[in-house]
């Protein structure tokens, strides 16, 4: 699926058209008319859009996991509230919830402007559909079954605390191992925006199993 | 210990007296600096602006509906706001980077360089209203942070595409050796012809770099790599390992990088260690106590309140959980009835044994060791107070950087309101440090208004003379920007007002915004400037990237739109003559993560800064400073040895009033400013 012989051609273009005149030169003085201002735009929203045909199928396939297995922290992140989870977990949970919805956002917006087949997401209480399939059937690491969800939605207090750290943290180094993978496969994440999404998954997530791990380890001493 | 020395002397009092011989080393070259160049400001205030009265920092306010809020959307056209600033140019990239983005500034001379993921662009900022492109060199990679000291231009590569030779075509196999993920190493001494020298590829590329010049070492520059993206294959770059360092001690992971830069030959520049900088570290991950907090618990105690300290802080115990305890040591000793006053005792006693026990707090012993964080994704160097702040993912540290090779840590913080700590910023006197959260990584729309105020943000805390960091305020842009605007705090720089902690900050799409830290609980914004959206419809990335303070001048690395550069407009924040000492100060070049100790030169514009000051928050007599004006300007009109006598009289005058004042310690800065000039030559 990588466009880069459309780049190409592109990129010839915009050679042609503006040559490397600048240079070496400082009498680059960029005059304000309007006419001008119309030529930059152009210019702007052509490479924008050049930009968007250099990716690969690992890529699509990336994004297109990554948004179900964003949407089942969703699951997980929205029952803290009501199973009695401590403050400090509530607000992890509130904070997961608000990364990951605009993630999924940034994810779909990527899909459809490289007329890919966006995800259709339905989540209702525990039960999450994705592209019309239950969630279980798509095989990705880090990714709770049913059963795992159900224990969780049962748990109440430190026992919910205890049980969401533990799962999120697994769940989200299954997101670290998506990344990996898709950094081994040739001419994936070259672009910006996929390589800018993979590290920046890579290192947040990271950070916040860090950040669980130490919390779990505080719940399972105090609680002995 | 000489970490001790350099932290203690930040105590303003012993400024000059407990100085080690490195610490005034340094103050004598950046006056030097600041003497030697003649005061070259960009931005020269020459005229006589109507004056405008002072008024508290606290009561800064922007109108009323803020004008931020619902700017039309454009590229180059976007709708503006505008407060305490004026903008000065607004250029767009050249043809061949438009659409590509902007990314961080450096500044050597008259130039200004801007790193951009196609390569580097240099500007000549000599005009700040119209600035002229000098070279753009293409050179791929992303985020091309860029370091320059004297000749030589430090450039960042993290990205897949980029390659040795700069080549544009990106490198499409995953393991390949024409890719360099590092440093890049440019000859600038033609600064419109870069010769690209020497290159050094570290296990996980460069996202950011600091640039270290040791006070004690003039042989050579260092070079600070933090990588965030993941490590590369052991077939690409040999020695690279992703394993844990458990299982592999070459590992990768849980370090930093420190190049050395030979400066006679700086092709042959090459990693001279890897810092383990975060083993060991079990800081909690909640947010440090508020002073209202402290307070709180403060008087608790005071009341006789029972306080106990668990989870790293202290808290009081609730009064239910008390009378439980109390009715056990009744029962413990056969009692009945009411708790008596010896109960209490034992109570107060035994508590913190009883609170170990209950939270199991001391055991850590059999514990493996603790890795800390991955990585750090920036790091600010203060090498005039030896100190450097470190943002590593979940943590703010402290380090010292006495010995550049190795750095080592002072003190840890971890914040809950904190998603990713990204960036450090010192007050002058390294008394305090502000960390930034890049909650989202900075492509995320995260300051609307359902956003909490606490993500996404600053935190400031102070730093005591045991290197401890306490928690004083967050600060985050108070404007609610779209969802389809990035927006979450970024780079920044102090503004060199004398006298006050000002800092002029990025919030990407969000805007700049000046705001004034001196004090430490209660952050207020002065000034800013902001657009509207790239686009009406959908999100597209854009924003100021960074914007950094450089001799009067302004300069934001605007993602999209190019350069802008703006000055500060007086304001009864920041008066004109505040603005005028700011611009005594000279560099001769700024990387804003190697941080400069600014020095001020005693002139006239100092010392009416200090009376504006003083009298903005009535620490004066209004009376009393309208005759230090008037006295300040018939002594300026006068000359040789007659201004010599009105200024020594006037110093004398000043000097008797410094008990009286709210704050002496400001009036006897005045009053030694003032005995500077009627002994300057």
């Amino acid at each position: 699926m990588s466009n880069s012989y459309s780049l190409k051609i592109f990129a010839f273009f915009l050679l042609l058209i503006f040559g490397w005149s600048c240079k070496g030169t400082s009498q680059v003085t960029e005059d304000t008319t309007s006419e001008d201002k119309i030529d930059r735009e152009a210019i702007y929203w052509a490479r924008v859009d050049s930009a968007k045909m250099e990716f690969t199928e690992a890529d699509a396939k990336f994004m297109t996991m990554m948004i179900g297995h964003h949407a089942q922290a969703l699951v997980m992140s929205r029952l803290a509230p009501e199973n009695g989870a401590s403050d400090q977990v509530q607000t992890l949970a509130a904070r997961i919830i608000n990364s990951q919805k605009d993630e999924i956002a940034t994810m779909q917006q990527w899909l459809r402007e490289r007329n890919q087949p966006t995800v259709d997401l339905k989540i209702e209480g525990l039960k999450l559909m994705i592209n019309g399939m239950r969630s279980g059937h798509m095989d990705m690491v880090g990714m709770l079954s049913q059963n795992q969800l159900e224990e969780l939605s049962n748990a109440r207090g430190t026992e919910f605390d205890r049980l969401f750290l533990k799962y999120m943290i697994s769940h989200h180094k299954g997101a670290v191992v998506m990344v990996d993978n898709l950094l081994k496969v040739d001419g994936a994440a070259q672009e910006e925006a996929a390589f800018k999404l993979a590290s920046g998954i890579n290192a947040d997530q990271q950070t916040e199993i860090a950040r669980m791990q130490s919390m779990l380890d505080k719940l399972t001493s105090s609680s002995q | 210990m000489r970490i001790k020395n350099s932290v203690r002397s930040r105590n303003p009092k012993s400024t000059i007296p407990g100085a080690t011989l490195s610490r005034l080393f340094a103050a004598i070259l950046i006056m030097a600096v600041a003497y030697a160049c003649t005061p070259k400001s960009a931005v020269q205030e020459q005229d006589r602006a109507p004056d405008i009265s002072p008024k508290p920092i606290a009561t800064a306010s922007p109108e009323n509906p803020d004008p931020r809020v619902g700017l039309g959307a454009g590229l180059f056209d976007a709708e503006e706001a505008i407060w305490n600033l004026e903008k000065l140019s607004a250029t767009p990239p050249p043809k061949d980077f438009i659409g590509v983005t902007n990314s961080d500034l450096a500044f050597t001379g008259k130039y200004a360089i801007q790193g951009n993921y196609n390569g580097v662009l240099i500007w000549d900022i000599s005009n700040p209203s119209n600035p002229t492109l000098v070279e753009d060199y293409v050179c791929p990679a992303s985020q091309s942070d860029v370091s320059v000291y004297k000749n030589l231009l430090f450039v960042s590569g993290e990205g897949l595409g980029g390659r040795l030779d700069c080549g544009t075509e990106g490198v499409k196999e995953s393991v390949s050796d024409v890719r360099l993920r590092g440093i890049r190493i440019f000859d600038i001494s033609d600064i419109e012809n870069p010769d690209y020298i020497a290159n050094v590829q570290t296990c996980r590329g460069s996202h950011t770099h600091s640039l270290l010049t040791d006070p004690a070492d003039k042989e050579n520059v260092y070079v600070y790599v933090s990588g965030s993206a993941p490590v590369r294959p052991n077939e690409e770059l040999p020695g690279c390992s992703d394993a844990l360092p458990k299982d592999d001690p070459n590992s990768a992971l849980f370090r930093i990088e420190v190049i050395q830069v030979p400066l006679d030959s700086p092709e042959s520049a090459k990693i001279v260690s890897s810092p383990r900088i975060f083993e060991n570290l079990t800081e909690a991950p909640t947010h440090g106590m508020t002073p209202a907090e402290r307070a709180k618990v403060q008087k608790a105690k005071e009341e006789g309140a029972f306080v106990a300290e668990f989870g790293g802080q202290e808290r009081v115990i609730p009064p239910r959980f008390v009378a439980r305890l109390l009715n056990d040591i009744v029962k413990q000793r056969d009692g009945e009835g009411e708790p008596t006053a010896a109960d209490s005792a034992t109570l107060r006693k035994n508590l913190p044994t009883i609170i170990t026990q209950m939270t199991g707090q001391n055991n850590d012993n059999d514990q493996e060791v603790k890795r800390g964080p991955n990585q750090c994704h920036d790091i600010t160097l203060y090498p005039a107070m030896g100190i450097a702040g470190g943002a590593c993912e979940g943590y703010g540290l402290l380090l010292d950087i006495s010995e550049p090779a190795n750095p080592r840590r002072l003190a840890a913080v971890a914040d809950s309101n904190f998603s990713y700590w990204h960036s450090a910023t010192f007050s002058n006197d390294g008394n305090k440090v502000l960390f930034t959260d890049e909650w989202g990584g900075g492509g995320q729309p995260k300051c609307r208004e359902t956003d909490p105020k606490e993500w996404g943000a600053n935190a400031i805390f102070t730093i005591n003379d045991d290197n401890e960091m306490n928690f004083e305020s967050y600060y985050k842009l108070p404007a609610a920007q779209t969802a389809r605007e990035n927006c979450v705090a970024h780079n920044g720089s102090l503004i060199p007002i004398p006298g006050r902690d000002v800092m002029v900050q990025s919030w990407y799409q969000g805007g700049i915004s000046v705001f004034d830290w001196t004090n430490p609980e209660n952050p207020v914004e002065i000034a800013f400037h902001d657009r509207g959206p790239i686009d009406s419809t959908q999100f597209r990335m854009g924003g100021s990237w960074s914007v950094y303070w450089y001799n009067g001048a302004i300069v934001s690395s605007e993602i999209a739109r190019g350069l802008d550069i703006f000055k500060l407009e007086p304001s009864p924040y920041i008066t004109k003559n505040e603005i005028a000492a700011a611009n005594t100060i000279s560099l001769e070049y700024l990387n804003a993560q190697d941080q400069p100790h600014f020095v001020w030169p005693t002139t006239f514009a100092l010392a009416r800064a200090y009376v504006d000051q003083l009298d903005r928050d009535g620490e004066m007599p209004k009376e009393g400073i309208a005759k230090i004006r008037q006295h300040l300007d018939e002594a300026e009109n006068a000359s040789g040895s007659k201004r010599a006598d009105m200024l020594n009289k006037l110093a004398k005058d000043v000097e008797s009033q410094v008990d009286d004042s709210s704050n002496s310690e400001k009036v006897s800065k005045l009053v030694d400013t003032v005995r500077g000039l009627a002994s300057a030559p």
